[in-house]
């Protein structure tokens, strides 16, 4: 039962991954696409989370998750910085 | 048991939200309206998520301590990045679009 729940939840986050894809390929300005990066970065660290209970092996894939999330919002603010000034330093 | 049907309405919670976010990336018209929609899609699903795997058996209490500090980096970190991309998005674009308007 525990496991079904969570391979639902995975499951269901992947599609939704693939969903936000589209948006991102898309997507008519810059601004679009880094939003549909930053939710696809989002759901990214909670279906690393989901796999690492699946697989019974949480340290590793919260740390992965961890330095996943700390990356993701690197990057989104470096591409505001970008969109805003013309240059990121 | 009852930890486990707890974690399991988390974890679908967490799901619906996602969805919902997920749609109003798809649907809505302009970048803010969409950063608008993935910022719910951001906290409250990844936070139902995330509080739910905590009812999950497998992790010590040193691991329930980490996954709580992964919520709250999320959440101090989503909203603070949607914040600098609205800024920069409304200093680029909307100037232009609001100058004849107002």
């Amino acid at each position: 039962m525990e496991l079904t729940a969570l391979l639902v939840t995975c499951l269901g986050l992947m599609l939704l991954t693939f969903a936000s894809l589209y948006r991102a390929i898309v997507g008519p300005t810059p601004a679009d696409r880094v939003v549909a990066i930053n939710v696809i970065g989002t759901k990214t660290v909670v279906v690393l989370m989901l796999i690492g209970y699946i697989f019974q092996e949480v340290p590793y894939y919260l740390d992965v998750a961890m330095v996943y999330a700390l990356i993701s919002f690197l990057l989104t603010i470096g591409v505001a910085r970008y969109i805003e000034r013309g240059t990121i330093v | 048991m009852i930890a486990t049907v707890i974690g399991i309405a988390f974890l679908l919670g967490g799901l619906f939200f996602f969805t919902a976010g997920t749609v109003g990336l798809l649907r809505f018209p302009d970048a803010l309206t969409r950063m608008h929609a993935t910022t719910k899609c951001d906290t409250l699903g990844a936070g139902m998520v995330l509080v739910g795997l905590m009812f999950f058996e497998g992790g010590s209490m040193y691991l329930v301590l980490k996954v709580v500090l992964l919520i709250v980096f999320l959440w101090v970190t989503a909203p603070a990045a949607a914040h600098y991309m609205a800024r920069a998005v409304y200093r680029t674009q909307g100037r232009d679009k609001h100058a004849g308007g107002d």
